[in-house]
């Protein structure tokens, strides 16, 4: 029984026979063929079940604004749900599934909820469901969503790729219409960059399921001609199967271009590419979409727009029923009868609202004159119609046509307003057009084809694309309009919005209870929403308000159109930026030398780090973690600290650029010494702290911690453009330019005498503690050597060039063989800047001033610097404010937790009796005790209090004692010895 | 949005970060009588126009220039874009 209403013609290659499944069942269509054309052609009239009550639906339209032909796509990781069956390319193998129902199609179970539609009207959630509130989030809500609904996703990784892809050129056609071909053919042939979307697979628009005649032939093949024409020329770009779902700020469209979606596999080629079109002028010819009338029962499988009626029959080749009544309100949908006559398709009445002779001749029809359809009958498919005069006519398919709304959607996304224009009872675009862009045909209101085709030519013409040759020849077809919105005889309910299951009714009710704005309309009853946004919907809705409240439309209002115009994938938006390719992500000089010595990684900002090198025996990352901070504490370790942001600072002014950037003064600093500094922000908050080596006369390195290392420099060009423009200073950032290494500990002098070329003076008097300066290392290798040390070791920190950064970490290491040097990671340096209480990330927080960290004398007003002033505001310097201290457990078995609250003995664990904070903690191999750092109320005067640390997330607390927050040797010996 | 750099033509707006107010220029003297206030209302005052407004973009993915664009904020048109060092030069910043 395979096809049976296909009927002759179309474009469609009837030789070649294609089969896909729906619900499991095998079926037949043809190359050219959608899903929907395929179903119709098949005798499949039902296809869903609506959202809210799981009434059976078929298909409604023809096009990217169907409402109700939802279904799922393909299966496994590549299911995809909610898909539009009528802009589904048909292909050999395709699988689809309907939607939204428990049981079968055809026996839902859940249809039950259409009995219970007398309480289910408009806000009927919002108003039974309120209470008990509990109730909401356990039962209504779980109970609600799976009732209702649309696609069921995979749960599974998308396997397919995306791209993404940037364009430019003179002129985006939106739309392969008359109108669009036209604009797009006279540019072209001027010579101007034209690049013609459209969101179809075959190009023509309206002209492929229309019989009108362009030039004495069928419009189809003229439209074949031009898009031949335009597909050899090396200045024209075809977009088929790609919609442009957005107009955005100066002259940038978003287009979605479906690359392999009509492909059973997308072969390695990704399936969809996200394009970013540059355009310096736009056509928008994006046509007209067709509107219905509501009546009573007009959601019954059969009852389809008369446009896509006729657009099955001449474009598909299918009959979308036996017997086809026309019910209109305008002079197009006699169109449809009289192409159905013409395909054989029996026609036994067209209804016309107006009381008016024939538009044209439909053979066997009758022509029932200022009547309207007011019922249907036939439960999981159109059967028969009652007429407002009583008559009921047998029928299984019903085209309606309620005139035809403009596409000008695209002319919306910039705040654009559309005009009401009586004549055509529709919105067209307003004079606020996006900059750079032109309507043209039905989009812009010229609803018939020799208007659209002349428009296509003047608006080419008006951008300066002049074409000498002739327009083609055709008519001006018939389209008065007399606009019926709905048929108030009806009884039954009345469908206005398919795909929210949103009637008559619902609106009449939202306009009693008071919500009559637009978009309160829209939200109050979901009209609008979805998939479809509200394509068909929209408009006489807003009409059946305007009456209620007894104003025009325009007073009524328009919903704004936002991107996108139809929906786009999160796959498509997200592009290649998945997974791991998520973000970029960097690695350090020394990543191979760590993989290579069992490193276990951490990110950090964009960078991977090595967080422990973990050794064989050992049971967990504590005991790497130890012995790391152990080993270098008793001989040397070794880290890779390339991540830290390096800036080359050069220029007469450099000393005094820093002087203003940092807190602290810098004018003193000698050549070849190094400065810890510290940076805040305008508002007096310490922002970063780090090192600045001077290297020479008018040459400064600065490092800053490795997160703020990008918005350190973005800071700095600021202040050298924009605040003083005229030091001479310049900036570049080196981070990636020198692999860095801490060496530290106490043989760290002897392994880098093995390192260090032996001209270089190492000893403590020639090279101090914070001194700097060029070297070479290995025989010649350029280096710089900064003696810094963040673990409180005698330490320093050599760089080279990066790309010598593997091979340095190995010669360090061999170097160190016989002081058994360890690598270690962010863990071991973050247990050893805590024991040595050098404030990081967790305490230069975006809260605390330098008067917190206890660096307060640090700021100096003898001079101007970044956060001077406000810094120095009475309420960030109380005597009170919170000061960096130590803590540690007085049980010292216990382990601190980071983000305790200081509790006094014997108060209450409230806000009011808050004291500070526990910043970080670590465990300390060398005390071995836990550790930790902390903001506390006149902290560094409270030195041996015992208060409790409160953890009301873990449920804990504890009793701690206030220390100094240098752990490890206070007075410094170590790292001057 | 396409911002014309005065020094490499149109890019795209993807290759700069925002800042904000092109007020942020004008920093005060720390030690004028007023300063706290100055640089309060400095810090924390802003005008939020609706239409012309002068703002500082940063071609951090390109030649690092500040620039003060002056783009109205309802149509996002740009009618101006200038090196943020010449206008704070002409805004008498100096040494």
């Amino acid at each position: 029984m395979s096809q049976v209403n296909r009927i002759k013609g179309g474009l469609i290659d009837p030789a070649t026979e294609i089969t896909f499944t729906f619900n499991g069942k095998a079926m037949q269509g043809h190359p050219g063929d959608t899903l929907a054309s395929a179903l119709l052609a098949n005798g499949q009239r039902l296809v869903g079940r609506s959202f809210k009550y799981h009434r059976p639906r078929g298909i409604f339209t023809a096009g990217s604004e169907e409402p109700n032909a939802l279904v799922e796509l393909r299966k496994g990781a590549t299911q995809e749900p909610n898909t539009r069956a009528t802009v589904t390319e048909l292909f050999d193998g395709l699988e689809a599934r309907s939607q939204n129902h428990r049981g079968s199609l055809e026996f839902d179970l859940m249809a039950v909820t259409d009995l219970l539609s007398p309480f289910l009207s408009a806000g009927f959630y919002y108003k039974t469901f309120m209470w008990p509130r509990a109730f909401w989030e356990k039962l209504y809500e779980p109970a609600i969503r799976a009732s209702a609904g649309l696609g069921r996703l995979s749960m599974e990784e998308d396997p397919d790729r995306y791209d993404k892809g940037y364009l430019h050129c003179d002129l985006l056609v939106i739309g392969a219409g008359p109108a669009g071909l036209m604009a797009a053919r006279t540019a072209a042939r001027a010579g101007a960059r034209v690049i013609l979307a459209d969101e179809d697979f075959v190009m023509g628009g309206r002209l492929n399921a229309e019989t009108l005649e362009v030039d004495g032939k069928p419009g189809s093949d003229w439209a074949v001609g031009v898009v031949a024409e335009l597909a050899a020329m090396a200045n024209v770009r075809l977009m088929p199967r790609s919609t442009v779902y957005g107009a955005y700020d100066h002259g940038v469209y978003g287009v979605l271009e479906r690359c392999t979606d009509h492909l059973a596999t997308s072969g390695g080629k990704p399936r969809q590419v996200l394009w970013r079109v540059y355009a310096r002028h736009a056509v928008l010819a994006a046509g007209a979409t067709e509107r219905p009338v509501a009546f009573g029962n007009n959601d019954r499988p059969g009852v389809m727009l008369a446009g896509a009626v006729r657009a099955y029959a001449n474009r598909w080749g299918v009959a979308p029923g036996r017997r086809v009544a026309v019910f209109t309100n305008n002079d197009d949908g006699w169109r449809t009868a009289a192409d159905l006559v013409a395909k054989g398709i029996e026609v036994p009445a067209v209804i016309d609202t107006r009381d008016a002779p024939a538009v044209c001749d439909v053979p066997g029809a009758r022509h029932v004159r200022g009547a309207a359809v007011m019922d249907t009958r036939g439960r999981k498919g159109l059967r028969q119609i009652t007429l407002t005069d009583g008559q009921m006519i047998d029928a299984d398919c019903l085209a309606v046509s309620g005139g035809w709304n403009p596409n000008l959607h695209l002319t919306c996304h910039q705040r654009g307003r559309p005009e009401w224009r009586d004549d055509l009872a529709a919105f067209v675009p307003g004079r606020e057009l996006p900059p750079g862009m032109v309507v043209a045909g039905a989009a812009n209101g010229a609803m018939t084809l020799a208007a659209a085709l002349r428009e296509g030519c003047a608006v080419a013409e008006t951008l300066g694309y002049a074409d000498k040759s002739d327009l083609p020849r055709a008519e001006d077809e018939p389209r008065d309009c007399a606009p019926v919105w709905h048929v108030p005889q009806s009884r039954a309910r009345a469908w206005l919005d398919l795909q929210n299951d949103v009637t008559v009714k619902d609106v009449k009710q939202a306009h009693q209870e008071g919500f009559r704005a637009v978009e309160h309309l829209k939200r109050y009853t979901t009209l609008g929403m979805a998939t479809d946004q509200g394509k068909t919907a929209n408009i006489p809705a807003l009409a059946i308000m305007a009456e209620c409240t007894g104003r025009t439309i325009p007073e009524t209002g328009t919903t704004i159109f936002r991107p996108p115009y139809t929906p786009v994938p999160i796959g498509a938006l997200a592009g290649r930026a998945r997974g791991r390719a998520f973000r970029p992500y960097r690695l350090t000089p020394s990543h191979r030398w760590a993989e290579a010595h069992g490193a276990t990684f951490v990110e950090v900002g964009n960078w991977l780090r090595a967080q422990w090198f973990a050794r064989d025996g050992e049971q967990g990352w504590r005991d790497s973690v130890d012995r790391e901070v152990l080993m270098t504490r008793g001989s040397v370790g070794i880290c890779d600290v390339t991540t830290l942001g390096k800036i080359d600072i050069q220029g007469r002014d450099a000393g005094e650029f820093l002087n203003r950037v940092y807190c602290n003064g810098f004018a003193t600093l000698a050549v070849g010494k190094v400065r810890y500094g510290l940076m805040l922000r305008e508002d007096g908050i310490a922002y970063d702290d780090g090192t600045t080596a001077r290297m020479g006369e008018n040459h400064y390195v600065m490092t800053t911690t490795t997160a703020n290392a990008v918005t350190v420099f973005r800071r700095l060009e600021f202040a050298r453009q924009c605040l003083w423009p005229d030091l001479d200073v310049h900036l570049i950032s080196t981070t990636d330019g020198w692999a860095q290494f801490a060496v530290a500990g106490p043989n760290a002098r002897k392994l880098l005498r093995k390192v260090v070329d032996t001209e270089h003076d190492l000893s403590n008097e020639a090279f101090p503690f914070m001194g700097c300066g060029e070297v070479t290392v290995c025989g010649g290798m350029p280096a710089r050597l900064f003696r810094i040390s963040f673990s409180g070791e005698l330490a320093y920190e050599v760089a080279v060039p990066a790309r010598f950064g593997n091979a340095m970490m190995g010669v360090l290491m061999e170097a160190g063989r016989e002081f058994d040097a360890v690598p270690y990671g962010t863990e071991a340096l973050g247990v050893m800047r805590i024991e040595k209480g050098h404030a990081a990330g967790n305490e230069l927080n975006g809260q605390t001033t330098a008067h917190n960290l206890g660096m307060g004398r640090m700021v100096s007003r003898k001079k101007d610097c970044i956060g001077n002033v406000l810094s120095q505001r009475p309420e960030m310097l109380r005597d009170d404010a919170v000061k960096l201290v130590g803590l540690r457990p007085v049980d010292r078995a216990t382990g601190l937790i980071s983000g305790s609250h200081f509790i006094g003995q014997g108060d209450a664990a409230t806000m009011e009796n808050d004291q500070g904070w526990m910043s970080s903690v670590a465990y300390s191999p060398s005390l071995e005790h836990s550790i930790g750092l902390g903001f506390l109320k006149r902290g560094d005067a409270r030195m041996g209090e015992i208060l409790r640390a409160v953890s009301p997330v873990h449920g804990r607390e504890m009793e701690v004692e206030v220390v100094s927050a240098h752990f490890i040797d206070p007075d410094g010996e170590r790292l001057r010895g | 949005m396409i911002i014309n750099h005065p020094l490499l033509g149109p890019r795209d707006a993807a290759e700069f970060v925002y800042l904000g107010d092109a007020a942020l220029i004008d920093r005060p003297d720390w030690q004028a009588a007023e300063a706290a206030e100055a640089f309060h209302a400095y810090g924390y005052l802003r005008d939020n126009p609706a239409g012309a407004h002068q703002e500082l973009w940063y071609h951090e993915q390109g030649d690092r220039s500040w620039l003060v664009v002056t783009r109205d904020t309802v149509s996002h048109e740009i009618t101006q874009v200038e090196l943020a060092r010449d206008v704070a030069r002409a805004r008498g910043r100096s040494r």
